[in-house]
């Protein structure tokens, strides 16, 4: 799976970061840093989460 | 169980957030969705931010911050939606278990999560002149844009977060705006004294007349808004008045329903997992009271979007599934963003202590450090977005204060 983020509805609030600190970190401008975009079997989980925590639903997990 | 209905009162996020969960549980029976207001549901933090912004239009439309489409909800989640019809009251215990909707329609219920959130407080003689609005609802947000278009003289009672957004968006277009607040410095009573001060300077620094310690004695005018009148005998010219001095839960409908409201602003009284003192009856986002466990059990009602939504999932699986109930334990966190400046706050702002770390250290974004016992309890943040997550998570792991000190990089 990939993370795909919607940068237009990225506002840099953070939610992702706080459930997956090893897949997400925003930046000081508030830009989106995916640290790591085809997140292992192990961190689905934690991703999924992230998506789902969205406060402005920019974030998806497609196949790849 | 063949009569099974989950019910939801209030078609907002928690509402919302309720539904969807429900589904993805693997809740298969009816669901009824209710909502007061005629729209679908829809996001209320852009309607004092983007929303009000200069041309963020769509052919001329502003941009609705809908959620979901109708289709998705009606055919999708397979919700029974009853929008534009308010809940009126819920059958006390023992009686059969229904909310009547307005026109006397009784909805039955199994289990029933109330989301119905919080009505905006409105200044006495507010509701009878045009140009005075709240700033809670899509109907408030277009009618203060539209007034911004208009190129409105802005007054803004409250300097609480909406009212400080809405000022943010006055200036952003250039025009005139006074902000009154009755306390001698903004938000003290939310985040403290010197955070306070960090607000009034951003006030400041973009051109908003604040003025503090100052009472509204009236609005005047003969059918719109002309004046605002000041304890202390100044006067305001004004074509707009936002009136942004709190929110009330939305509980009136429950009265005669014996469910246990919180004796000093009629919030719903929950236990840890959201469940009320009505059997199948569960409570979430604004409107609920609740101990987190997180803090020691302190009881608090949070006003704020992550927890409604956090909420609203987890109240709908509580309900379908009590037996394996998770009590809601959440760090809270909000956002608001003032001008160019994104203030974040983790955590709870009761405190023994605030440390104004960043002073400190001479830096000039702001950071505060809050003090429950020997814990880290809260931390705000301006313009630190690469770290307010971090504390986040600290707060979560229930980090000791000295901890936390060491990680902004001070000594206790
Ligand atoms: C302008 C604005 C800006 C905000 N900005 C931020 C922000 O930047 N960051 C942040 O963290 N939070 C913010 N918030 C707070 C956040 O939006 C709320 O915490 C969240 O909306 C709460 O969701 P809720 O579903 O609990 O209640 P609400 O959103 O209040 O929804 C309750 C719904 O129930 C309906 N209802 C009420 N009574 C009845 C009844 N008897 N029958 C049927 N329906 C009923 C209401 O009409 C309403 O639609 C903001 C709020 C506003 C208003």
């Amino acid at each position: 799976m990939k993370i795909v983020v919607d940068y237009v509805k990225c506002t840099g609030l953070g939610m992702c970061e706080a459930e997956a600190p090893d897949l997400f970190e925003v930046q000081d401008d508030g830009s989106l840093l995916v640290l790591n975009e085809c997140p292992g079997a192990d961190q689905l989980a934690a991703a999924q989460a992230a998506v789902d925590s969205c406060p402005t639903e920019a974030l998806t997990l497609v196949e790849d | 169980m063949r009569n099974d209905r989950l019910v939801v009162v209030g078609a907002s996020l928690a509402g919302l957030r309720a539904v969807e969960a429900a589904r993805k549980s693997g809740y298969a029976g009816p669901i009824t969705l209710i909502g007061n207001e005629p729209h679908l549901p829809y996001d209320r933090p852009p309607l004092s931010k983007a929303f009000l912004d200069a041309g963020a239009d769509v052919d001329g439309a502003p941009v609705h911050p809908t959620f979901r489409d109708e289709a998705t909800l009606r055919d999708e989640l397979d919700v029974d939606l009853r929008l534009g019809a308010p809940a009126t009251a819920l059958a006390p215990a023992g009686a059969e278990r229904q909310v009547v909707l307005r026109g006397g329609d009784a909805v039955p219920y199994t289990r029933l999560i109330i989301a119905t959130g919080g009505d905006a407080r409105m200044l006495p003689g507010g509701d009878e002149l045009a140009g005075v609005h709240l700033l809670r609802t899509l109907d408030d947000a277009i009618a203060v844009r539209a007034a911004l278009d208009a190129g409105a003289r802005t007054v803004v009672v409250g300097a609480g977060f909406i009212g400080s957004e809405v000022a943010s968006a006055a200036r952003k277009r250039g025009l005139s705006c006074t902000v009154l607040e009755a306390l001698p410095v903004p938000l003290v009573r939310s985040v403290g004294e010197a955070t306070g001060k960090v607000a009034a300077e951003l006030h400041r620094k973009y051109g908003t007349d604040l003025r503090c310690g100052v009472g509204v004695t009236a609005l005047e005018g003969s059918s719109r808004v002309e004046k605002v009148v000041l304890d202390d005998g100044t006067v305001i010219e004004a074509d707009l008045v936002v009136v942004g001095i709190g929110v009330r839960p939305a509980t009136g409908w429950l009265q005669g329903s014996g469910i246990a409201l919180h004796e000093r602003d009629g919030g719903i009284l929950c236990d840890e997992t959201l469940a009320t003192s009505l059997p199948g009856v569960y409570a979430a986002g604004d409107v609920a009271h609740f101990p987190n466990l997180l803090f020691g059990g302190q009881m608090m009602r949070v006003e704020q979007w992550t927890n409604a939504a956090e909420q609203g999932a987890l109240a709908a699986r509580n309900a379908l599934d009590p037996e394996n109930a998770k009590p809601s334990a959440a760090v809270p966190y909000f956002w608001s963003d003032w001008y160019e400046s994104r203030i974040q706050f983790v955590g709870i702002p009761q405190s023994e202590e605030i440390r104004v770390v960043s002073e400190e250290l001479g830096e000039e974004k702001f950071l505060a450090l809050y003090r429950r016992g020997d814990q880290l309890g809260g931390v705000l943040t301006v313009d630190r977005q690469s770290q307010i997550m971090k504390y986040k998570r600290l707060i979560a792991q229930q980090a000791s204060w000295a901890e936390g000190l060491a990680f902004a990089g001070v000594t206790s």
